[in-house]
């Protein structure tokens, strides 16, 4: 790999957006920790107002952090070493990614191989279900708690189903889509990434709707013990990637209207589309250990 | 805003200062040795506040009884204490010596995102920024120990606890932006002719320990999220109440937990891979079983958490597993000890500093490792978990494993950052007061904790008060002593000292040593040809 570099590197230029990112994160930090501890006390304060200030700090930052880029990619600075990084740079984020789901899934999987059935007096604990919690049993999902909560379950093969179909088509849209860029077939292009965007947030949508369903009429929301709690967490978290997913997309549709990708400069491009497919597949993950098993 | 500047290769004259501006130039830096300096920097001050707290644990303990502070606020002080060291001094430490060496040793002109890497910087500074200061909210700063084990994070904590969830998920943003800088650089960035088995070790672990923070840092995120939401939201993650258990907390903390001890660790194995070799004047003994041993370290570290929970409750199977998974580690940590150790065998030995930090490493964090070993053992860790042996264990690997490598490391590469020789004289009273004063201050905790004296709590029978003594002495010892190092650290900055040549050490072998001292602001604009 190191062999086919060109003689000369190319080293950016200073940039006032880290530091501006820098600060935005610290505003949102504080912002989001005073969110929090307003709503636990019950009181007023300026959480909301440092935390929007910080929302919008970090619009500003990434907005002219991409501008930046992008005019410096278009005058043809970047190179094809810088390039590889950042196809690596962003498969190592995919790959954080995958462990910050991977630590809710090792939840969800230690609460119903472990914690619930020990609760029930599985292994050897007989006298923990006997003393502490005579009167419960173990089940998954998980309606009733220890303490006598009681939810419903969410079943798999309503909403939740056509959301797996959503996901999957549009996994398989965007790839043709992706096909149309490198072929140069400019109309593939827009309407294949235009009906992914389109499908991207019908999923949403269905989303929200299976929540105010749990919310109003099944008696399942995050308090209702762990079986809502990874319920939530885990889809909730996945839907927050599939708004931000959703978003870079519609940022890659008006790149496409403006003209910035041709088979050999489009980065972003593959780089949406890579966290999209992997989106995607921790849908499926979530569809079969969530509501299927 | 910014605009872009073509870097001429030939009109070297003007990259080899430093662009002025004042502060502007370290807000804005996309320098690897600027984002360097600045880690370097923030890591000694952060040293220096964890180990102000430090101080005040051990004021406290110098006599039975209570005296000094609250007990609550000595819960702040260790908890704060340990979360300052591991995350603001060691880590940020070891990445500014990869910002500084890495592309140095692999002949890049720089870090391979360098824009990324002035983020992941100043993230820092804000993150301590808020973590510190929820010490002085109402109610105080977290109280519930580094380890934040629920139900003390999420039950019995107070209110700061949003903050310090929302300061440890930016400093995890940091790092795991540091770390993906690290691990790109040096799949990408190598020069031509640098192949993977030609890296120096330094490289080779930063390369391992990058993979191991991308890897566990989200899952701090993911233990930090449902603290939170346990504590604010009403979920019961760590409530049995709700179908949840407060060990699961245990088992998500230890899996990023005890990969992050060899994060802490893996970076001064490399360090002391290349100084024992320059003094010794003699390759490295075993290069490649070095590189074998440090990636199977990286990969037993992910099945071996549970050593942490031998008393939490386990199947005795799952109590095996652990026990025999652990001891296996001692396998590659010995092979890289014995290395070190012939290495130096029938080797042309000189003792300058840097090698004296280097041995002191290779002794002390070789005691850490047995003490370990003995914490291995299922039976016997249920007399010692939680007891200053645990405390003497992990100072042993941190303090003089960790903390010495990075000394070394500064002594080792401070003439080529700043040109100018360090203050010998300072240095020798720097190490061997440290040297002195870290056994006094660590030893006897072994003894203490073998009798079985606990670990965080203010008070302490009367037995154990004649070795607190001795402990609290060398414990204000050892925090004087670093003194002498922040004045040899500001004499070298204001380059005061003879001029350094090139290559200051006789035996040294590298890339970074075929340029002048001090390495000129942009290095390697050209990839160096390796031989
Ligand atoms: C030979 C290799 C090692 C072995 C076998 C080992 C084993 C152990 C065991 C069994 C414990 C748990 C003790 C208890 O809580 O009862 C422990 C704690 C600890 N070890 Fe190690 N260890 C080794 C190396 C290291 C290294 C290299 C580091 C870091 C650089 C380290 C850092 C720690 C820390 C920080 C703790 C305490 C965490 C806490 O409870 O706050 N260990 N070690
Ligand atoms: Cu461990």
């Amino acid at each position: 790999m190191s062999q086919q570099h060109a003689d000369k590197y190319y080293v950016p230029a200073q940039s006032p957006w880290p530091i501006v990112g820098a600060v935005a994160l610290f505003l949102i930090a504080v912002g989001a920790g005073n969110v929090v501890m307003q709503h636990h006390k019950g009181t007023d304060g300026y959480g909301g107002l440092i935390l929007s200030l910080g929302m919008i700090t970090l619009m500003v930052m990434l907005i002219g952090w991409f501008r930046d880029q992008i005019n410096e990619s278009m005058a043809g600075m970047h190179n094809a070493q810088l390039g590889q990084s950042y196809r690596q740079g962003m498969s190592w984020f995919i790959f954080s990614e995958v462990m910050f789901f991977a630590a809710f899934f090792g939840a969800l999987f230690y609460t119903r191989m472990i914690s619930v059935p020990w609760l029930g007096g599985a292994s050897n604990n007989a006298m923990t279900n006997e003393v502490l919690w005579p009167t419960f049993e173990a089940m998954w999902p998980l309606t009733q708690t220890p303490s006598g909560l009681v939810t419903e379950a969410m079943g798999w093969n309503g909403l939740p189903l056509i959301n797996t179909v959503i996901l999957l088509i549009s996994s398989v849209t965007l790839h043709f889509a992706h096909v149309g860029l490198e072929e140069q077939k400019r109309g593939q292009l827009m309407w294949l990434l235009g009906l992914t965007i389109l499908l991207g947030i019908s999923f949403l949508g269905l989303q929200v709707e299976e929540y105010v369903h749990a919310y109003t009429e099944m008696g399942l929301t995050l308090q209702s013990g762990v079986y809502g709690n990874t319920f939530f967490m885990l889809t909730g978290f996945h839907g927050l990637h599939v708004t931000l997913g959703t978003i870079l997309l519609i940022v890659m549709f008006c790149r496409v209207l403006a003209g910035h990708f041709t088979p050999k400069n489009q980065f972003a491009f593959m780089a949406a589309s890579w966290y999209w497919h992997f989106v995607d597949v921790v849908w499926v993950m979530l569809f079969i250990f969530v509501y299927v098993l | 805003m910014s605009s872009i500047v073509e870097q001429d290769i030939h009109a070297d004259d003007h990259h080899h200062h430093a662009p002025g501006g004042g502060i502007k130039r370290w807000l804005y830096t996309t320098n690897h040795k600027d984002i360097g300096t600045l880690y370097l920097w923030f890591a000694f001050i952060m040293f220096l506040v964890g180990g102000s707290m430090a101080m005040v644990i051990r004021a406290e303990l110098f006599e039975p009884g209570l005296q000094i502070v609250e007990p609550n606020f000595f819960n702040q002080m260790t908890t704060v204490h340990g979360l300052v060291m591991v995350f603001g001094a060691v880590m940020p430490a070891f990445t500014g010596l990869a910002n500084w060496m890495v592309p140095m040793m692999i002949g890049a002109p720089d870090m391979a995102l360098p824009r990324m890497n002035n983020w992941s910087f100043w993230i820092l500074p804000f993150a301590f920024a808020i973590l510190l200061a929820s010490l002085f909210m109402e109610g105080g700063g977290p109280n519930f120990g580094w380890t934040f084990y629920a139900p003390l994070s999420t039950t019995y904590s107070n209110d700061s606890t949003a903050l310090f969830v929302f300061s440890v998920h930016i400093m995890g943003a940091s790092s795991i932006m540091g770390a993906i800088n690290v691990i790109v650089t040096i799949m990408n960035m190598r020069a031509p002719g640098m192949t993977y088995m030609k890296m120096p070790l330094f490289v080779w672990t930063w390369f391992i320990t990058a993979f191991l923070l991308i890897a566990v840092m989200p899952v701090l995120a993911g233990a930090v999220t449902m603290v939170l939401t346990d504590k604010f939201f009403g979920t019961s993650f760590f409530s049995a109440a709700g179908g949840g258990d407060p060990v699961l907390f245990q088992h998500i903390f230890w899996f990023f937990g005890h990969p992050e001890v060899y994060i802490m660790i893996l970076p001064a194995f490399g360090i002391i891979s290349q100084i024992v070799p320059t003094f010794a004047r003699k390759p490295l003994f075993g290069y490649a079983s070095m590189v074998y041993a440090t990636a199977s370290i990286a990969l037993l570290s992910f099945v071996v958490w549970a050593h942490h929970m031998f008393t939490t409750g386990m199947p005795v199977a799952g109590e095996l597993f652990f026990m025999i998974a652990t001891m296996l580690i001692s396998v590659p940590t010995g092979v890289k000890v014995f290395n070190w150790v012939a290495t130096m065998w029938r080797g042309a030995m000189t003792f300058e500093m840097p090698m004296l930090f280097a041995l002191a490493f290779i002794v002390l964090f070789t005691i850490g490792g047995f003490s370990g070993l003995m914490l291995a053992i299922t039976p016997v860790d249920f007399q010692y978990h939680d007891t200053y042996f645990v405390v003497a264990h992990f100072h042993y690997v941190l303090v003089t494993g960790a903390i010495f490598s990075i000394f070394a490391a500064a002594y080792y590469w401070l003439p080529k950052w700043s040109g100018v020789m360090f203050d010998k004289k300072l240095a020798n009273w720097h190490f061997w007061c440290s040297l002195v004063s870290v056994n006094v201050l660590f030893f006897p905790m072994h003894f203490v904790g073998l009798a079985g004296m606990p670990r965080r709590i203010p008070d302490y029978a009367l037995q154990f008060a004649d070795f607190n003594k001795w402990i609290s002495i060398g414990g204000f010892a050892f925090g004087l002593s670093q003194l002498f190092f922040l004045a040899l650290l500001i004499k070298a900055c204001r380059k005061q000292g003879e001029p350094a040549a090139a290559k200051p050490w006789e035996g040294a072998e590298g890339l970074e040593w075929e340029i002048p001292s001090p390495a000129p602001y942009h290095t390697f604009e050209t990839p160096p040809v390796i031989k």
